[in-house]
């Protein structure tokens, strides 16, 4: 028999489909063949006529003001064609519009060691690196703001990094309360208060960010880049270079490696991009691996605070999360960021009283920004970890203590989060039958433990970055005589797969081999907008907007064949390239017979869907953040080996189950699980994304510890252990023939995991990430000497997190508003469009108020 | 000479997927330079140009070596295999196929480093088990996939080569749940060891 992957689907390699299952069947991605052959062309593999070269220079300092910029020397280089710097572009930019903090070349201040001052241009990469090096910045040192505590202790005006946020270096506060939590405390079986430290970590894609910027005309140009987001790019491109956008064209080039670090506009591709118009000629750019280390706008590292009040029964009574985010130099996702640190702690287990004080500061470090589960990650761990000392203190078992507090499906939280289907319960079986780990927990050999945890995420964020009432994806189809059929959609490609997703959902509606789905995508002039591979949305959006173009498409279709065959059109069926009547098989015509008789009667065939998700019932000041059409759920076992006399953690193998919803490939499905679980692993036990200072004679600056993939710990093929995947297949209506996310979900579990499993293996506590060895060993010398068996932070900052906003809860008998939100009330009905995410979320959005 | 800059520049004859051609570059280019900017070969890529990362691994007389370490100006008279030389005609190599099958590419930054470092692995051992496998690639990294699917289609591959045309992993693997009742697909089967089922 052949192989069936093979048989399925390979785009040129004789598909031979199966009718209507091609969502469903494991199929070769439609990019796989041109990825093998070294044929995709990612951004710096492109090369135009009379190409030139762009590097950024860098600051060398983590603040200061900028006194002089000398480019005499640079401009007289061989070969350089332009220096540009901050005046050039003055105009600020950012992702949110709540944080317009950055400029594509600093004006007159820099903010951390790599923020980019100037540009040179030249006819070579070799030019220009040199000519770069010889631009020459005179600085005035300001003081050096590194941790959190350096932030909040420096409230006045002279010493903030930025003058926006909340007041001296805060970015951002945020004070949500909802539901009454003294009963659940006062009566409370056990209450646990727990400090959890979550540190710091980059995405590290293979591909370093690229863009090359071609001028079409003096006031027209094109960028190809490495993007996740083309489409707030082009936004970014219109602000900044004063351009209308009609008159910029963004293209995502297959992006290699994304992970949320190419979510933000960046510098370099705005300054490629003025210098492409200004010389009149092509500009690429292509960062260093020193420079992604700097651009970074990964895992916030977050200091949390963690008080819980448990019943009898281990069911969750009332809780009380306080997080403190490092955020970095700029802005950036920040807003978002510090509200995602609590926005999804109710949708895992019921929590029917929670409060969530959150705190974003500026440091001068390279920006944070959103990383694969954005903000999840780190109160999931604080979450898990203590579920697991909750369940050991009320003598239950850890599965057992989840599975009390499960979150209901198809309900509303108490954070006004509307909750799909719920897979969970039977990941926590499926995991926990796979690793035999009732028999097993606590049972193993000093040295060896399994650790168990759980975690939900979105389907898409229920807003957009910047608010508007418009469809979030959108794809159009083109039906030609030829019987192929073009599809185009803004979704950007960054190796999850989205492509595959977008042409089998339109091969499965319409009856088609997927070799004859052609597909044009991520390019702005061409493609309807998708918001971008961010936020778990692809699958799930552009999934539903394909879908509506292709049953549009479908129905002229069927209405056209259904007279030439003379059967009703409800009983035709589009399946293996035909049309058939499913009474008599042997009533049909071809697809493309069908096109034909249709474009007779109405003409060329094209629809368009779009999808836009439901509103969600939240209206206070905050609502925005957390909303999703559905949510994905994961439980995962890990077991690991301790050498009490090293410290050093061995994982042997992961347990996972991912509620998938459906898995449109399931090839491609277990191939996410893997990947987050892998990055999931990394965090956990390897990487850090922290500063060192240089020593004062040598600047005293704050320099990254590892700026290369050496010093950079990721995990290698040799420190991979054995996963055994499970997809649990619970349909959701809101989803794309009922899929859900995969893409950040299965990475949320894997760190408290761990950290689980080395207390079942030796005892003690990591209450902090990375779990590395000398914790081990520090906790293990702790026990020894009585004094509590924990590694892990030990005080948490006193922060004024503001005014709490008190939103009765849907049991309480409230209507998804804050009792005390004077914005609220003051905007009610007086604001159009416009505005920040925070704010938008207190508009009102119906006359129902 | 350059008239812009005193940098030294050469010629060379390079044998590049068993093509001639006379190249002219500057001295100090590496090959992984040479040949994405001079031979026009974009399919090797770069991720650090430092030695760190695999992902500019080529064949140089069948070894594998990272492009971005080499001169270009050392490589005359040496056969350099890049991915674009790794098919025959429209054929792919059975790495290349089984990749692409398994979707051991999935963002595709790395895959050619890979599938070459893997290319050189078999041809010397086409019976490498894993833990070889692992120990020959380890210097490549890979960002997306956590190495399973990898792992599995350099494992399918080896099958292939050594003449087992009828191996494929089991897809029953695929959906492992312990719940075999739900799903029609057939029962949870650890199965498919021998040609690396699971990682």
């Amino acid at each position: 028999m052949a192989d069936p992957i093979r048989q399925l689907g390979a785009p040129g390699e004789a598909p031979a489909l199966r009718p209507g299952r091609v969502v469903g069947t494991p199929f070769r991605r439609v990019d796989g063949r041109a990825k093998v052959t070294g044929r995709t062309l990612f951004a710096d593999d492109l090369a135009f006529p009379r190409m030139a070269y762009l590097r950024l220079v860098r600051s060398t300092v983590p603040h200061a003001r900028i006194l002089r910029i000398d480019a005499a020397s640079a401009l007289a280089a061989p070969g350089v064609l332009t220096v540009l710097t901050g005046a050039d572009l003055p105009e600020p930019f950012g992702i949110m519009p709540v944080s317009q903090d950055e400029h594509a070349l600093c004006l007159d201040q820099v903010r951390f060691v790599g923020d980019p001052v100037a540009a040179v241009v030249a006819t070579s990469e070799d030019a220009a690196t040199e000519a770069a090096r010889a631009v020459v910045v005179e600085y005035e040192p300001l003081p050096t703001i590194a941790t959190i505590d350096e932030a909040l202790a420096t409230p006045h005006d002279d010493e903030r990094i930025h003058h926006h946020g909340d007041g001296g270096n805060v970015h951002k506060k945020v004070s949500l309360r909802f539901g009454d939590l003294e009963p659940g405390f006062a009566a409370a079986a056990l209450v646990l208060d727990d400090l959890f430290f979550y540190e710091g970590s980059t995405h590290l894609p293979l591909e370093q960010h690229a863009a090359v910027a071609v001028p079409e005309d003096e006031d027209r140009l094109t960028l190809y880049s490495s993007t996740q987001t083309p489409h707030y790019l082009h936004r970014a491109l219109a602000q900044v270079l004063g351009l209308s956008a009609g008159r910029i064209r963004v293209i995502a080039t297959p992006c290699g490696g994304g992970f949320g670090g190419k979510s933000d506009p960046f510098s370099h591709e705005i300054v490629a991009a003025k210098a492409a118009l200004r010389l009149g000629r092509p500009v690429k750019v292509t960062l260093t691996r020193e420079e992604v280390f700097y651009c970074h706008r990964g895992r916030h590292p977050v200091l949390m605070r963690l008080r819980t009040a448990f019943d009898r029964s281990g069911a969750m009574r009332a809780q009380h999360l306080r997080t403190a985010l490092d955020g970095g130099a700029y802005g950036s996702y920040g807003v978002a960021s510090t509200y995602y640190t609590g926005a999804l702690q109710t949708t895992t287990y019921r929590l029917d009283a929670y409060r969530f004080d959150g705190v974003r500061v500026f440091t001068n470090k390279p920006p944070c920004g959103p990383k694969r589960g954005h903000g999840t990650p780190q109160p999931r761990f604080g979450l898990e970890i203590q579920l697991d000392k909750a369940a050991v203190e009320l003598g239950l078992d850890p599965a057992e203590i989840r599975l009390r507090n499960l979150a209901p499906a198809a309900t509303v939280t108490a954070n006004w989060l509307r909750l799909g289907t719920n897979g969970l319960e039977r990941c926590i079986d499926a995991v926990v039958t796979g690793s035999r780990f009732r028999e097993r927990w606590g049972r193993l050999p000093h040295g060896r433990g399994l650790g168990l945890a759980c975690g939900a995420y979105l389907c898409g964020a229920g807003l957009p970055i910047y608010w508007n009432h418009l469809p979030q994806s959108a794809v159009t189809l083109l039906l030609d005589r030829s019987g192929g059929v073009t599809v185009a959609c803004g979704e950007s490609e960054i190796g999850q797969g989205s492509d595959s997703v977008l042409a089998a959902v339109v091969a499965e509606v319409l009856g088609l081999p997927l070799g004859d789905v052609r597909l044009s995508v991520a390019d702005t002039d061409l493609t309807p907008v998708d918001l971008g591979s961010y936020s778990s949305r692809v699958t799930l959006m552009v999934g539903q907007a394909a879908i509506e173009a292709a049953e549009k498409a479908r129905e002229l279709l069927a209405g056209a064949a259904a007279d030439q065959l003379d059967v009703p059109a409800a009983r035709l069926v589009f399946a293996e390239g035909r049309v058939l009547d499913a009474a008599d098989p042997e009533r049909s015509m071809t697809f493309t017979e069908a096109v034909w008789a249709a474009e007779a009667r109405h003409g060329l065939i094209a629809t368009a869907g779009s999808y836009t998700p439901p509103r969600a019932p939240g209206r206070y000041r905050g609502a925005g953040v957390g909303p999703s059409p559905t949510y994905s759920y994961t439980a995962a076992v890990i077991e690991v080996e301790v050498d009490p006399t090293t410290g050093l953690i061995d994982v042997e193998q992961v347990w996972i189950a991912h509620d998938i919803g459906r898995a449109i490939n399931p090839v491609l499905t277990l191939g996410q699980v893997e990947g987050s679980v892998y990055m999931g692993l990394g965090e956990a036990l390897y990487e850090e994304q922290v500063v060192r200072r240089l020593p004062r004679h040598r600047s005293g600056a704050s320099v990254l510890r590892a700026v290369s993939m050496l010093d950079y710990k990721s995990p290698t093929f040799l420190d991979m252990p054995t996963v055994e995947t499970y997809l649990i297949e619970e349909p959701d209506p809101a989803g794309p023939f009922g899929a859900k996310e995969v893409g950040q979900g299965p990475l949320l579990p894997i760190a408290p995991a761990v950290a689980n499993a080395v207390y079942d293996a030796v005892g003690v506590r990591i209450d902090e990430v990375p779990v590395l060895p000398h914790k081990v060993l520090a906790a293990l010398d702790a026990a020894k000497r009585g004094d509590p068996a924990r590694f892990g932070p030990k005080r948490f900052p006193e922060v004024d997190y503001g005014e709490t906003l008190i939103v009765p809860t849907p049991a309480e008998g409230g209507d998804g508003t804050a009792i005390n939100d004077w914005r609220d009330r003051e905007r009610r009905g007086m604001r159009g469009a416009g505005g920040t995410m925070a704010e938008r979320s207190a508009e009102p959005r119906s006359g129902r108020r | 000479m350059s008239v812009l800059s005193p940098v030294p520049v050469t010629t060379l004859p390079l044998l590049v997927n068993g093509e001639e051609r006379v190249v002219a570059f500057p001295v100090h280019h590496t090959l992984l330079e040479v040949l994405r900017e001079e031979c026009g070969l974009t399919g090797t890529k770069h991720g650090c140009e430092l030695g760190e990362c695999g992902t500019c691994t080529v064949l140089v007389d069948g070894r594998p070596i990272l492009s971005c370490l080499a001169l270009a100006a050392e490589m005359e008279g040496r056969s350099i295999e890049t991915v674009e030389g790794l098919a025959r005609g429209s054929e792919l190599h059975p790495l290349q196929r089984t990749f692409a099958d398994l979707g051991a590419a999935q963002c595709g930054y790395c895959t050619p480093g890979i599938l070459m470092a893997a290319k050189a692995l078999l041809e010397e051992n086409p019976a490498a088990d894993e833990a070889a496998v692992k120990e020959a690639l380890a210097g490549n990294l890979c960002r997306c996939t956590g190495y399973h699917k990898i792992l599995q289609a350099v494992a399918w591959a080896g099958a292939i080569l050594r003449g087992e045309h009828d191996a494929r992993p089991e897809h029953e693997w695929l959906y492992g749940s312990p719940e075999p009742s739900s799903t029609d697909r057939g029962e949870a089967k650890p199965g498919g060891e021998e040609v690396g089922a699971r990682g």
